[in-house]
């Protein structure tokens, strides 16, 4: 647990309680709520494929698993390599969302 | 590489262990909150095509950083971590990002969007496991597993609903035989989530079992797969919306594990961009949620036969005829539907329209909310085109204007303007707002048969006086029709 113990001493320091999370987490959904109402429909699909490259955001965490160390209770050796395919798959996400999202918008345009 | 990556990534590989570490814990919040900006900025250029662009390299660059703060940051450069393990995971999932992303066609682009936001869901959940692993036999927080266990159900639920849309959206031959609902389909999955439920208190109770974790997770797969599977066709964009909002969603919980403000910040927009695409893709078929998920559509029983609304009053029409109808007209109005999108004839509707343009007729785009497989479905492909997203209308922009329309030309759409949705409240369409394409002067409907859309109904459209059928496949029938057009 030391590994994340890092966080949560973080989190002590910074005050970062359960509720300041909470806080944090209802504040970020009413931005979105105000952003994404304002996305146009022509740009529903980009706004998908872009916000799950957003959602790749797992990578942070996959990465902080796949660091695990060895020998640090039992199920440790595990635990990494579900942050391996995590990071995998964090990283499809990321690369493949953000650059299939440039493709798309780079096709829209307008002669005016 | 940003030289705050370099640094401990070189001590790693040199297998050198550091006290100390690049980034303070403040100093790496610091860099997540920038990241949140970032995030918030990206998605704020997506409100207009012309910001759009730059909106997304925000977003990259927002994860750019998120990266390097937690490369640097004192979770990862205190300790002597495997650098080929994160080498290669980052290596392997790169390439077969960047190839996936690079080499989809336009039109594969809702089977790409719901395989990503199953690689996000399952990301998410496997993290959680991890964080969950590494802390068998420490004190945990409440707060961390109920997030544990939320991260494992949604994740899950996430990734296997995401393949079967996949697989859905491929519209194989082959799996078109598999049944869509099965008897006690609905008990069946109220078990499988009462289940899943039940692991997750246990979860909460006793945090030492791994066991616990991956049972919520089993389960989570099976409900995702019995829940998608009945869901087809044209209820596609509202799944695809929902697993996309529950990626998001999942992510924010694994924020809760980790303790770790980015991704909770980021797993929420993401979740509130889902919720509200869903909200809008249920509204533009005026179905609920719950109706989508749980009911099918279908006829009703005493709802008109085919042969009574199409009987001796459907009036074929070849090219040439087709094109005489465009003489002296001055407004027309193109309205793609899925079968513009399974024809490819996206890039024939763009010179059809670019000839008519010559003509001085002004040719606009009607495109409605659910027209497609996802949300914004013809809009990329018509842009593919190369049309302008200016001529893009949306349906209540465009529905007050269709009177002055001299020809619409439906292609390949069939449920979205169907008149029945105005006039029959019987109608299993009853109240869905339908593009008013038959109070255009012309109706031209560009289709391969008469056979009926989802809804599963006959379309008095296609009996109008003023509307001509043009058989065939989307991309051939107008390509003939250019054909005549340029004779002329």
């Amino acid at each position: 647990m030391e590994l994340f113990g890092c966080f949560f001493v973080a989190a002590a320091d910074g005050g970062t309680s359960l509720l300041a999370l909470l806080t944090i987490f209802m504040l970020a959904v009413f931005v979105g709520f105000e952003l994404i109402t304002k996305v146009p429909p022509t740009l529903h699909t980009p706004l998908m494929s872009g916000s799950n490259a957003i959602s790749g955001i797992a990578i942070v965490g996959a990465l902080l698993s796949v660091v695990a160390l060895g020998g640090e209770g039992e199920h440790a050796g595990m635990a990494r390599w579900l942050g391996f395919f995590a990071l995998v798959f964090a990283t499809i996400n990321v690369v493949g969302g953000f650059l299939v999202t440039h493709r798309m918008l780079a096709m829209f345009r307008s002669k005016k | 590489m940003n030289a705050l990556l370099i640094l401990p990534l070189a001590q790693a590989a040199s297998g050198e262990t550091t006290s100390g570490s690049l980034l303070s814990a403040q100093g790496a919040d610091l860099l997540y909150l920038i990241a949140s900006i970032f995030f918030i900025l990206g998605i704020k250029g997506l409100t207009h095509p012309r910001t759009a662009v730059r909106g997304n390299a925000f977003g990259a660059i927002g994860m750019l950083i998120a990266v390097a703060a937690t490369v640097a940051g004192p979770a990862l450069s205190g300790h002597a971590f495997d650098f080929t393990m994160i080498a290669a995971g980052i290596a392997i999932g790169a390439v077969l990002g960047a190839l996936t992303a690079l080499k989809v066609e336009m039109t594969g682009m809702p089977q790409l969007v719901a395989v990503f936001n199953g690689f996000g869901g399952i990301a998410s959940a496997l993290v959680a496991g991890g964080a969950f692993l590494l802390a068998i036999g420490t004190e945990t927080s409440l707060q961390g597993d109920i997030a544990t266990a939320a991260s494992g159900l949604i994740g899950a639920l996430t990734f296997t609903g995401s393949i079967v849309a996949f697989f859905k959206l491929l519209d194989l031959r082959s799996l078109r035989k598999i049944p869509g609902a099965i008897p006690g389909q609905k008990v069946l999955n109220g078990l499988l989530l009462l289940g899943a439920l039940w692991f997750g208190v246990q979860l909460v109770q006793d945090s030492s079992q791994v066991s616990t974790y991956y049972a919520i997770c089993a389960i989570a797969a099976v409900l995702g797969i019995t829940l998608t599977t009945p869901i087809g066709g044209a209820d596609m964009p509202v799944v695809i919306a929902l697993l996309n909002s529950y990626s998001g969603l999942a992510a924010a919980a694994t924020g809760f594990v980790i303790d770790n403000n980015v991704l909770i910040v980021s797993g929420s927009l993401v979740g509130a961009s889902g919720v509200i695409l869903t909200a809008i893709m249920c509204k533009a078929m005026n179905r609920s949620l719950t109706n989508v998920i749980f009911g099918s559509l279908g006829p009703s029983a005493d709802g008109p036969s085919a042969d009574d609304v199409y009987g001796g009053k459907v009036k074929g029409a070849s090219p040439d005829e087709v094109a005489m109808l465009f003489d002296g007209a001055q407004r027309v109005v193109v309205v793609p539907g899925y079968g513009m999108a399974v024809a490819q004839a996206q890039h024939t509707v763009r010179d059809l329209a670019n000839l008519l343009e010559a003509r001085e007729i002004e040719v606009e785009f009607a495109i409605h909310p659910v027209a497609g497989r996802m949300p914004g479905h013809m809009n990329v492909l018509l842009a593919e085109a190369d049309i302008d997203y200016d001529k893009l209308k949306e349906m209540d922009e465009i529905n007050p204007t269709f009177e002055t329309v001299d020809v619409a030309l439906v292609i390949g759409a069939n449920d979205v303007v169907n008149p029945v949705a105005r006039t029959d409240p019987q109608s299993p369409i009853a109240g869905m707002p339908v593009l008013d394409v038959d109070k255009a002067r012309t109706v031209v409907v560009v289709k391969r048969s008469l056979s009926p859309g989802f809804a599963g109904i006959p379309n008095p459209l296609f009996a109008m006086d003023n509307t001509y059928m043009m058989f065939g496949d989307g991309k051939k029938a107008l390509i003939e029709l250019i054909g005549v057009l340029k004779e002329e």
